[in-house]
């Protein structure tokens, strides 16, 4: 709502210069979004008046004009060939930023001294059609009665500033002058000069022939309607003074008739609309539903075809307006119009909202519709009407004005306990203060008892429905600032993480502590960012539930794991020259519980990563070129950041986006808790990735149920350690797993430790086999260890090994 | 045999001022004080003396043997000192070397920011609630107030799954879903992180996004203890010296409703580009819980009251590390993210 301030004034004594005002009203709930000077484009732009003319010596289409800018005669040179002696028109002086762009600087044109500017309607941004024809080509030239001297501004009525408010939804009645005209006096003080309509004050019109009958055939969606007949009607232009107060308000002059509806719509937020009498078939106005199929021409020239959810309003044969949207060219007021039925009436927000959604129209009125219209008022607002027809000499208003309203609304009152708004808002008001504070609003009112006030609600402020509605209003007007600050007193409660929330942050310290760097994508995706990993049809990945009105196609589906966000993430990446990547992700995906989806998905918290590339070469470290172990590495520390114990990876071949030979299965507790290993190299080309990409996913749930958290202390070893190596060679197929688990079993306790710390292929070793080496540690709580008994435990373990692989042992 | 002595003293110490290696020192202590040495060899000639000379000359004897120790000692710890300084030059680096790289990875500037305040509601005793992402229009909409037709819920600010199923546009359905599973007990005290979701995409709004919105429900909650909650809370956040201020605004599910304002963190409220010359910056919503949104939640509305607000993270984040686009945050380029 753009709210001109010289307009607000009228309404209202306001002495507070329009910024002030502004921040005022913002803090006491009405928000200015900015303040707008209307006049600053035409700063140093006045009304001149040339004196005299001569030709320029050296050139000949430039003219030397004397100007007469009321304080002195300024010498310009023009190259408009429109203007003569006598002429008045805009003169920009030196200083001036015009409206286009364009800054005055006293110049001297071919040698002749130039001082200012005559402006022509482009330069001055206005509308060459508002102006004479011999301003068309040049020089913008005024009518006589400008005065020579006049700021420009002044003279155009724009020295205006214009607020912008921005309502909330519950304040539809500051849509109107009026009712912000009210604010403002129970906000800043001020006393109200507001017309005997604007307070429901019925009209008095003389009596007419009224044929035209009104039906209200769905009372559900219009809850009243009124109408106001109009006679001898001549359709012209409208005064300056309202020309000027509908364009600051951002609205086109267009007609004196449409600029009337449009005018005490600005007033009054209620919206109007005008009929041709003379082609209402039947003189019928019939409030109703549109058949289905049903289509209507309407204003715009634009064929629309409805549907039984719209409301229009029809005579006999078929809809002349779709209601509170836009009316029909069929009923269209023109030039030859005489007789004219103004329309003010009430729609049911959600329904005019729901139609200019469905046929792509809005408007003012809609807005207004939408937010919801004052239906007591409607009848005082044609009485408005009334008076500017006549005083704009259209036509003549003439009375009895048509009044459906089959079911008037109750008037509303509600209870204030003095004790209820100081115990919500923290204050200690006493009743004389509730009381002197709501009186700013003009609302009647009456202590029922001492401690409780009745008030009595006006129409147009339909948002207050409950008591806490009104305790706001104290609030505002009272001032939040005035509210002091305490702490919430009462029991003392425990902040805490619960266990799960604690696990999931321990999981990213975890990632980002092995050198992983966290992303977060959106948990939409394309329904294509499976298609490069080769999924079979049936795999459970495939199920994304699908975003009925997405922002666009690539995020129009919910994602089902992490991994695909994770390689456009490392793809964009790349693109973008950061080639060695260490990504981890967490976060929900989700999978429906039912394919109609009448239930809601079910959401998993999913852990994935992503690696790539090199850690550089530096002066004195190596270039390490990211595998499969860095990552196993970083997941074994998850594991145990996280108290996971019972894990293994188990080699896995049939996962179809991951290299056969180097990919494991995750599993915790017997179950398959995710997978990890390298992507396989066609996926790795799909995305464009520089190399070898390693990638994991985890399953939330199963690691957090499987996380014991529990540290438990062991005694500190008092009795030295042996350590023994063993080499051998056994078959490559051979997993170390099956190794560790066979030296374990027969180590039992006195084997504290094992490590791998070689492992061999290559020359030196036949083909098919691998060498590898185990430093063991062997150890007891209670005694030292003997050299023979170790040798011993040593031997046998070699035995074993040599029993269950065949491994040939090594010195 | 007096006059012998001195001058053995002499020779020794002129020999020994001359010494420039550990080794030539011991070679000088065999020389003159070994068992074959000069000085032991002066003792033998102690039979020539008469009784009372010996214990005179034997005297003497030992101060030379005591000087000599005492000026080989001495050289000693010179050389031994010098050995050291030349040694500890020579192995002399280059500190201006980069150190060793550890790989470091980052956790998302927006989860740390979400962490930080969560951390800071916790210390003053809220504890965190979890809800679904996907939502019912019943918990996202109905229970807070926003009947059917109201204008917040319309197809282009909410993603739809169904007609009933929804992206959460805010995460104010965990209050409800919170109260619900709290009641009867008091006082209800917590805070919602989480994604939520809605139809805006330029450099101040993402489709998606995260908010905490807390909830406090108990007997005798007034405006009064929220803007001391917050209060704590921008301080805590934003430096000691914060100020807020809260503005009157209008939500469905609070009544009084309040923006709320924290004094500039960059001018301190003097004005200035960030917070456009007015010393104040939007950081939050909030209000006291309307009464329907209490009933909804299974608690007696006439009885308890309670506060409730809710702020954007990314917002919070913005201001913190002064990023000026909002899309930087999703764009997860490693050149951005490894900035935290
Ligand atoms: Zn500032």
């Amino acid at each position: 709502m753009r709210v001109a301030y010289k307009w607000l004034k009228e309404l209202v004594d306001v002495s507070l210069p329009p910024e002030e005002l502004a921040e005022k009203m913002t803090m006491a709930g009405i928000a200015v979004e900015k303040v707008e000077n209307l006049a600053q484009s035409l700063d140093r732009v006045c009304v001149g008046q040339i004196t005299g003319m001569e030709h320029h010596p050296d050139a000949d289409k430039l003219w030397i004009c004397q100007v007469d800018v009321g304080t002195e005669t300024r010498q310009i040179v023009t190259g408009a060939q429109n203007v003569q002696t006598g002429d008045k028109l805009p003169v920009a002086m030196d200083g001036a930023h015009l409206p286009n762009g364009v800054e005055i600087k006293p110049a001297k044109l071919r040698g002749v001294p130039s001082n200012g500017m005559l402006c022509s309607t482009g330069e001055l941004n206005l509308d060459p059609q508002d102006w004479s024809e011999r301003s068309q080509n040049g020089i913008l030239i005024l009518p006589e009665d400008a005065q020579v001297g006049q700021p420009f501004a002044e003279y155009l009525g724009v020295d205006e500033y214009v607020l912008e408010l921005e309502l909330y939804p519950n304040r539809a009645d500051c849509l109107g002058m009026i009712n912000v005209a009210r604010e403002v006096a129970a906000i800043a003080g001020g006393a109200l000069h507001l017309p005997a309509w604007a307070n429901g004050i019925e009209p008095q019109l003389p009596a007419g022939e009224v044929a035209t009958k009104v039906t209200i055939a769905t009372p559900a969606l219009c809850r009243r309607y009124a109408a106001m007949l109009i006679e001898d009607v001549k359709i012209g232009e409208s005064p300056l003074w309202m020309k000027q107060r509908l364009t600051a308000a951002g609205m086109r002059p267009i007609s004196n008739l449409v600029d009337i509806t449009n005018y005490v719509m600005l007033e009054m937020g209620q919206p109007l609309h005008a009929f041709d009498v003379a082609k209402l078939a039947g003189n019928q106005i019939i409030v109703r539903p549109a058949q289905p199929g049903e289509t209507i021409v309407t204003l715009d020239n634009v064929t629309r075809t409805l549907d039984a959810e719209m409301l229009v309003i029809a005579d006999q044969d078929s809809p002349v307006a779709i209601a509170g949207v836009m009316g029909g060219l069929n009923s269209e007021v023109t030039a030859d119009t005489r007789s004219i039925l103004i329309e003010s009436a009430h729609f049911l927000g959600s329904s005019v909202r729901r139609t200019s959604r469905k046929l792509g129209l809005r408007s003012e009125a809609s807005q207004r519709f939408e937010k919801g219209v004052n239906a007591a008022n409607l009848v005082a607002v044609l009485g408005r009407v009334a008076t500017l027809v006549e005083q704009l000499g259209i036509g003549r208003a003439v009375g009895p004005v048509l009044d459906s309203y089959p079911e008037p609304l109750a008037p509303v009152a509600l209870e204030l306990h003095t004790a209820k708004v100081n115990a919500l808002l923290g204050l200690n008001l006493k009743d004389e203060q509730i009381e002197s504070t709501l009186a700013r609003l003009d609302f009647a009112m009456h202590w029922a008892e001492a401690g409780k006030l009745v008030v009595q609600i006006p129409p147009y402020r339909a948002d207050l429905v409950v008591e806490v509605d009104l305790i706001e209003e104290v609030a505002r007007l009272h001032g939040f600032d005035k509210i002091g600050t305490t702490l919430p007193r009462g029991v003392t409660t425990l902040g805490k993480r619960s266990r799960e929330q604690g696990l999931k942050l321990a999981a990213k310290k975890s990632m980002a502590a092995s050198g992983f760097t966290e992303v977060i994508n959106f948990s939409f995706s394309s329904p294509k960012a499976l298609e490069r990993l080769k999924l079979v049809e049936e795999h459970i990945w495939r199920r994304q539930i699908k975003v009925l009105n997405p922002l666009r196609d690539e995020l129009s589906v919910m994602r089902t794991t992490l991994l695909p966000g994770l390689l456009e993430t490392a793809a964009r990446n790349v693109s973008r020259r950061n080639l060695d990547l260490t990504l981890f992700e967490q976060g929900y995906v989700y999978l429906p519980t039912d394919p109609q989806m009448l239930s809601l998905p079910d959401e998993i918290y999913e852990i994935a990563g992503l690696a790539c590339g090199t850690v550089p070469k530096t002066w004195n470290q190596a270039q390490v070129t990211q595998d499969f172990f860095f990552v196993k590495g970083a997941l074994q520390s998850l594991f145990t950041d996280l108290g996971i114990n019972n894990y293994s990876f188990i080699s896995v071949k049939d996962i179809p986006f991951m290299h056969p030979g180097r990919t494991a299965n995750i599993m915790i507790r017997g179950k398959v808790a995710g997978f990890m290993g390298e992507l396989h190299p066609e996926v790795v080309e799909a995305y464009a990735l520089p190399g070898n990409t390693y990638v994991f996913v985890l399953d939330g749930p199963a690691l957090f149920a499987a996380a014991e958290g529990k540290v438990k202390f062991s005694p500190v070893p008092r009795f030295p350690a042996v350590t023994r190596d063993i080499a051998l060679l056994v078959d490559e197929t051979v997993t170390v797993e099956k190794i560790y688990r066979s030296i374990r079993k027969v180590g039992k306790e006195l084997l504290r430790e094992v490590r791998l710390f070689d492992v061999y292929q290559g020359q030196q070793v036949p083909k098919g086999k691998k060498s590898l080496a185990f430093t063991l540690n062997y150890q007891s709580g209670e005694r030292t260890l003997t050299d023979e008994e170790v040798t011993k435990l040593h031997e046998t373990i070699k035995a074993t090994l040599d029993k269950e692989f065949g491994a040939e042992l090594r010195q | 045999m007096e006059q012998e002595l001195a001058a053995l003293q002499l020779e020794a110490e002129a020999a020994i001022a001359q010494i420039t290696l550990l080794e030539g020192l011991n070679e000088l202590r065999v020389k003159y004080l070994g068992k074959k040495g000069l000085l032991t060899a002066s003792l033998r000639n102690m039979g020539a003396l008469s009784a009372e000379e010996r214990p005179r000359v034997g005297q003497i004897v030992n101060t030379v043997r005591d000087v000599i120790e005492s000026q080989l000692a001495a050289k000693e710890e010179q050389l031994r000192l010098a050995a050291l300084a030349s040694r500890l030059a020579q192995e002399t680096i280059d500190v201006t070397l980069p150190g060793r790289t550890f790989i470091k990875g980052n956790v998302h500037p927006l989860s740390q920011v979400q962490e930080e305040i969560e951390q800071i509601f916790l210390g003053m005793g809220f504890t965190i609630a979890e809800g679904p992402e996907i939502e019912t229009d019943y918990y996202n909409f109905e229970a807070l107030n926003i009947p059917k037709d109201h204008p917040a819920r319309e197809m282009q600010d909410s993603f739809y799954i169904t007609e009933e199923i929804l992206l959460r546009t805010h995460t104010s359905p965990v209050q409800i879903r919170a109260m619900e599973k709290l009641v009867p007990s008091l006082p209800v005290k917590l805070i919602c992180p989480g994604k939520v979701f809605r139809k805006d995409d330029d450099a101040t709004h993402s489709p998606m996004f995260h908010q905490v919105e807390g909830l406090v429900v108990d007997k005798g909650i007034s405006l009064a203890d929220l803007k001391g909650i917050l209060l704590e809370f921008a301080r805590q956040m934003f430096g000691p010296e914060r100020q807020i201020r809260l503005r009157p605004s209008f939500f469905p599910f609070t009544e009084p409703s309040a923006e709320v304002d924290v004094s500039c963190m960059l001018c301190g409220g003097s004005g200035c580009r960030i917070c456009k010359g007015s010393g104040w910056i939007e950081i939050l919503g909030s209000g006291m819980v309307h009464p329907n949104v209490l009933k909804m939640g299974g608690y007696d509305s006439e009885e308890l009251t309670g506060f409730a607000f809710g702020m954007g993270v990314e917002r919070i984040a913005m201001l913190k590390y002064g990023i000026d686009d909002m899309r930087y945050l999703y764009d997860n380029d490693l050149r951005f993210l490894k900035q935290f």
